[in-house]
């Protein structure tokens, strides 16, 4: 029997039965610090043996330059938005995602879909349209959530990259400066991505706490879907 | 099935799409109906598959590195719809344009059940799509579109002759094999969503005096006055 599932009607010409890598994913709003713990986490997993593949949101080649050059010139509607996302997000999993699993690695992906549809609803997209949409992804083996209240994105959003103009929702005019409109989009996409832990069962994590500790509670939850290793050569 | 989204209660103009297999001389009809109601001074908005200049480098890279999968290749033509309905469709037929489509979401529904998409899963993606006023279906044997199409045709493309489906390694064998999939599925929505179907075997003129006579009369439907509601060259329809 198959190991994986979809989430709906699935991807047309995928064999099912021959993905046996595992898919991780790690959600969370924008600069919640995802991208350090992927590094960790990959160089955990390879410690052991565990053969890494790890991808991001919006590294599609196919679309990345297509949806840079639209998004530069804020004049692509929402509908065309949600779709061209969904584009990029298919193409990175039958292209990337897909192949790593049949080749066995482990799979670890700086978000899934739950992002790209939590931003899509707070831009008034239908969930349910989404949901049938993406009912062409695979279900992953673990979703962990990293969660932090708004508070404690701003200082990381502030000192990082600064405050960007679609990570602060500024094209729903929700506040008259990037602060303001930051503090309210991401409250709202923290929102539902809380819906969403529940709705899909992820695992959450308090990423309000420092880095190690955090790290910690991920590898916790991730060591009892992993395959045991060859015992070390001594 | 048919779950179009209605259009608020301002709409105004008028969508008139038309479908058909490659070949199938929807194209020469629908430039003739462009021509005929510019002259009896109607606004005429038209819109062309798969042109969204914000998509179109993304469809193209796609389909040159021959990275498009049925899925993909399904949701780049989706995103370019959305922004064509968000950017021209929908602001047309709200100013009471006459809009007129060379191919709809009927092409996609056809192509890509063609390709093995889920049948549900697509029309679901085109929820949001507006509901056609008239929807003309060219219909011709296989052998005509065929006789059409690769007449004089140096080269099919890869994608247009369906070779990503492993058909058949001849593109020629691979694009008829294609092409009568795709005329089932256009075949059997004929009933589900209330195709007029056209017989694309008369000759161009015979064709073009039944469609403008139903475009006519739907025309003469919509508008109690006649042409008294023209407002200047435009013709706004309520």
């Amino acid at each position: 029997m198959a190991k994986f599932k979809y989430y709906g009607e699935g991807l047309t010409g995928v064999d099912l039965d021959s993905l046996v890598g595992k898919l991780i994913v790690l959600e969370g709003p924008d600069s919640v610090g995802r991208s350090t713990q992927v590094a960790l986490l990959r160089d955990w997993l390879e410690s052991m043996g565990h053969a890494v593949a790890a991808t991001g949101l919006r590294r599609s080649e196919l679309t990345q330059e297509g949806l840079d050059q639209a998004k530069t010139g804020h004049t692509l509607g929402r509908r065309t938005m949600s779709l061209f996302y969904a584009t990029d997000f298919a193409d990175r999993l039958e292209n990337n995602i897909v192949p790593a699993l049949r080749a066995g690695y482990h799979v670890l992906s700086d978000r899934y879909f739950y992002s790209i549809s939590a931003r899509d609803i707070v831009r008034s997209a239908d969930p349910e349209w989404l949901k049938e949409v993406y009912g062409f992804a695979l279900v992953p083996d673990l979703v962990l959530y990293l969660r932090v209240e708004v508070e404690h994105l701003v200082p990381r959003a502030l000192y990082g990259k600064g405050f960007n103009y679609w990570e602060s929702g500024m094209d729903l005019a929700l506040g008259d400066n990037f602060f303001d409109s930051f503090v309210i989009y991401q409250s709202r996409v923290i929102r539902e991505l809380d819906k969403m832990a529940e709705h899909y069962g992820f695992i959450v994590i308090d990423a309000s706490r420092d880095p190690n500790s955090i790290f910690e509670d991920l590898k916790k939850a991730i060591e009892p879907i992993l395959t045991p290793t060859v015992e070390a050569i001594t | 099935m048919t779950d179009f989204k209605s259009l608020p209660q301002h709409k105004q103009g008028v969508l008139i799409v038309v479908e058909g297999i490659d070949g199938s001389g929807k194209s020469t009809q629908i430039h003739l109906l462009h021509r005929w109601l510019q002259s009896e001074g109607y606004g005429v908005f038209f819109s062309e598959w798969n042109s969204s200049p914000l998509v179109k480098g993304t469809t193209k890279l796609g389909k040159k590195t021959k990275s498009l999968t049925p899925t993909t290749f399904s949701l780049i033509h989706a995103t370019d719809f959305a922004d064509r309905t968000e950017h021209q469709i929908v602001p047309a037929i709200k100013a009471g344009a006459i809009v007129l489509a060379d191919r709809y979401v009927y092409t996609a529904f056809a192509r890509d059940v063609a390709r093995g998409v889920p049948k549900r899963w697509v029309r679901n993606l085109y929820r949001f799509s507006v509901k056609p006023d008239l929807a003309f279906y060219f219909r011709v044997p296989l052998e005509v579109s065929l006789e059409r199409i690769l007449h004089g045709r140096a080269r099919l493309k890869y994608y247009e002759a369906g070779m990503d489906l492993g058909l058949s390694r001849d593109p020629r064998e691979s694009f008829k094999l294609f092409q009568d999939r795709i005329m089932k599925e256009y075949d059997s929505m004929v009933d589900e969503f209330g195709l007029i179907v056209i017989d694309g075997t008369r000759t161009i003129e015979e064709q073009q005096a039944e469609v403008r006579k139903i475009v006519h009369d739907y025309l003469m439907d919509r508008l109690p006055n006649g042409k008294e509601a023209r407002y200047g060259q435009v013709q706004i329809l309520r």
